[in-house]
């Protein structure tokens, strides 16, 4: 009997954004141990790369997405512009719901067309376009608690079926009260992974999917551990760490419940 | 792409619960579209509500944590045309975990959220009985799903506005080319909501008056809800005239939020990504459904873009004059009229279109056409800028 496919990817580049992890360079060496962790609230770059317009139009989404992207794609040696990508969110703009929820829940009933067209899960998706002038396909999942999975499953789901370099980029912030109360995520965070269907110089792991029923891999510091469980983006932390540390073997994902992945890795460097 | 077969495949729109329904209602060219009398909401236009969906009750227990609008309709849905009896038989050949759930909606149950913030206590509170991920959450509509049909493999919502579900045949197919799953359980689920209805009249793209695509005096879109679905499986052993999944092609604008380039640049580069993804040339496809929502720039935009990758002289229609707009479910929705389309030879008419805008350069069919069709093009485009086309034929 032939093994069960495994597709897989090799990783090029990473941008990791998120409270007390500024960049990937500084969340690896947290994830190495080498720095303790401080919990200190995500700073949000303002994109100089969007039109002006376009800048007063975005939310916190669009900063958080376009900084972790970019930081992937210069680590990857990637032109944005040429790369299909995948955005996975939990939740999506919590901040812009709110707002639309309270003006419906009003008399008036009115909404601003900037705040509707904003509303669509694929909101950071188009902006990333239109800042990047990136044309291939860009897709927008959602999970709940499973969407760094979900975004990982699709990413190299595409570049094992079309042979092309894919964008990965999982995010998730926070939401106002009432929202904030039935989801608690504490703080804005995202991971951007590229991902390529050959070995190149910039290919820092290969790494190969299967589905799992083994236990997930957590973090060894509580606080850490904390920020992986209460942030479905965070869920794809461990395997990060293990990139960090240049290691090599089997990390189990949390996905859907019982359904685990499993991230076969094999350092390239 | 290695074909995949669309075994199984039913639509619940504002034509009717089923295939047999909707069918009949495209042969006599009516519309579902009505006067909008949703919820509380007064603004001045027609929507295509799909009936009784509120007294289609989920089963229960499932419904303490999943029962909103958008579920209800899904659950409808699934229990048409045999629907439900084809993926537990799937489950069966493949294994529950084999089999993946890829669904597109743009706004799932935030009804229950829009109504939740006016049960809002003094504090700014949620009434104790709303739920966040059963009915909020984009995945509340997959979560349902699965749970109600006792699949285990994995599940995913699409949500890129109204490409969604259009969207979700292109992932599901990339799934099941890795070997990770063996087939797939595809489609979409939009409800009416207060957030649709609202932000379209705020864009001002909303028409008083039943959508007219492609009409010189269009003036808009109509919204709609429906719930689609397909179970795509390998097309290997299906029989002659099976409806197969021959190409997929997506692309994105990089334009503007919510209105397409001019040229219709993205539109024409999902068509060509879908004829090469289908190793097919213009000639080969008889029939293309339009996005067609209805909008002046948007259906100048495709017309254009269509002209260009498949000619001035194909047969077109936008079936959103009978359906509304049903914005993430609407790929999946026209997915299943096409494949309806193939099978009974039929080119559907565009209905409340009554003088085609001669200014756009389209064959478009304001009558029914009968003829034998070997393969057909499924446009959707979305809010991002977010464009997918799907081509569809016939198994020989």
């Amino acid at each position: 009997m032939s093994a069960p496919p495994s597709p897989g990817a090799y990783l090029e580049g990473v941008g990791v954004l998120g409270p007390g992890i500024p960049t990937w360079p500084a969340a690896a060496r947290v994830l190495r141990a080498e720095t303790p962790w401080e919990s200190v609230p995500t700073v949000l770059p303002v994109p100089q790369c969007l039109p002006p317009a376009e800048r007063r139009r975005m939310g916190s989404l669009v900063k958080l997405t376009l900084a972790v992207g970019l930081e992937a794609c210069a680590h990857a040696g990637a032109d944005p512009a040429g790369l299909p990508a995948v955005f996975t969110s939990s939740g999506g703009d919590g901040r812009n719901c709110h707002e639309i929820c309270e003006a419906l829940a009003s008399a008036e009933r009115l909404i601003s067309p900037t705040r509707f067209h904003n509303s669509v899960h694929n909101a950071a998706a188009g902006y990333w376009g239109i800042a990047t002038h990136a044309t291939p396909a860009a897709n927008a999942l959602c999970a709940h608690d499973a969407s760094f999975g979900a975004g990982l499953l699709e990413a190299v789901c595409q570049v094992a079926v079309e042979q092309r370099r894919v964008l990965l980029i999982a995010y998730d912030a926070n939401s106002p009260e009432p929202l904030f109360s039935v989801r608690p995520i504490p703080d804005a965070f995202a991971v951007a992974l590229v991902l390529a269907p050959e070995r190149s110089a910039a290919a820092l792991a290969y790494l190969a999917l299967a589905f799992s029923a083994e236990r997930a891999d957590t973090l060894a510091p509580p606080a850490l551990e904390s920020l992986r469980r209460a942030i479905p983006a965070a869920r794809g932390l461990p395997l990060l760490e293990r990139v960090a540390r240049g290691g090599g073997g089997t990390v189990v994902l949390d996905y859907l419940g019982e359904l685990r992945l499993g991230v076969e890795l094999s350092a390239c460097r | 792409m290695t074909p995949l077969a669309l075994s199984s495949f039913t639509a619940t729109s504002a034509l009717g619960c089923g295939l047999p329904a909707t069918l009949a209602a495209l042969r006599a060219g009516r519309s579902g579209l009505a006067p909008c009398a949703f919820e509380s909401v007064t603004l001045e236009t027609s929507v295509g509500e799909v009936p009784g969906v509120d007294a289609n009750a989920l089963p229960p227990a499932l419904t303490a944590e999943f029962d909103c609008r958008n579920n209800r309709l899904a659950w409808l849905g699934l229990n048409q045309d045999g629907f439900a009896e084809a993926v537990e038989r799937a489950a069966g050949r493949y294994g529950r975990a084999r089999l993946g759930i890829f669904l597109g909606t743009s706004t799932s149950g935030i009804l229950e959220t829009e109504l939740a913030y006016r049960r809002r206590d003094p504090a700014g509170a949620f009434p104790a009985d709303f739920r966040y991920a059963g009915a909020h959450n984009s995945f509340s509509l997959a979560a349902f799903v699965r749970r109600a049909l006792r699949l285990s493999g994995p599940a995913v919502v699409i949500s890129s506005a109204c490409s969604s579900s259009a969207k979700a045949f292109a992932s599901a197919r990339r799934a099941i080319g890795t070997g990770l799953i063996d087939a797939a359980l595809v489609g979409g689920v939009d409800t009416l909501c207060l957030t649709t209805l609202y932000g379209f009249h705020s864009l001002q793209l909303v028409s008083r008056t039943p959508c007219r695509p492609f009409d010189v005096a269009r003036d808009g879109i109509s919204i709609g809800e429906a719930a689609a679905f397909a179970l795509l499986e390998p097309a290997a052993g299906s029989a002659a005239g099976s409806v197969l999944l021959l190409g997929t092609g997506e692309s994105s604008d990089a334009y503007h939020m919510s209105s397409p380039p001019p040229d219709g640049a993205g539109a024409r580069a999902a068509m060509q990504a879908a004829l090469s993804d289908a190793g097919l040339s213009a000639e080969d496809i008889d029939y293309v459904n339009f996005h067609g929502t209805g909008t002046p720039s948007n259906d100048e935009a495709e017309a254009r873009a269509v002209a260009d990758v498949l000619g001035k002289q194909i047969p077109g229609s936008s079936t959103k004059g009978a359906t509304g707009h049903t914005l993430g479910a609407a790929g999946a929705l026209e997915t299943v009229i096409c494949a309806l389309a193939l099978q009974e030879g039929l080119m559907p008419g565009g209905v409340n279109t009554t003088q085609v805008d001669p200014a756009l350069p389209v064959h478009y069919l304001r009558a029914n056409r009968n003829a034998r069709l070997r393969r057909v093009i499924s446009n959707s485009f979305g809010f991002g800028g977010t464009n997918c086309s799907l081509i569809l034929g016939r198994a020989p």
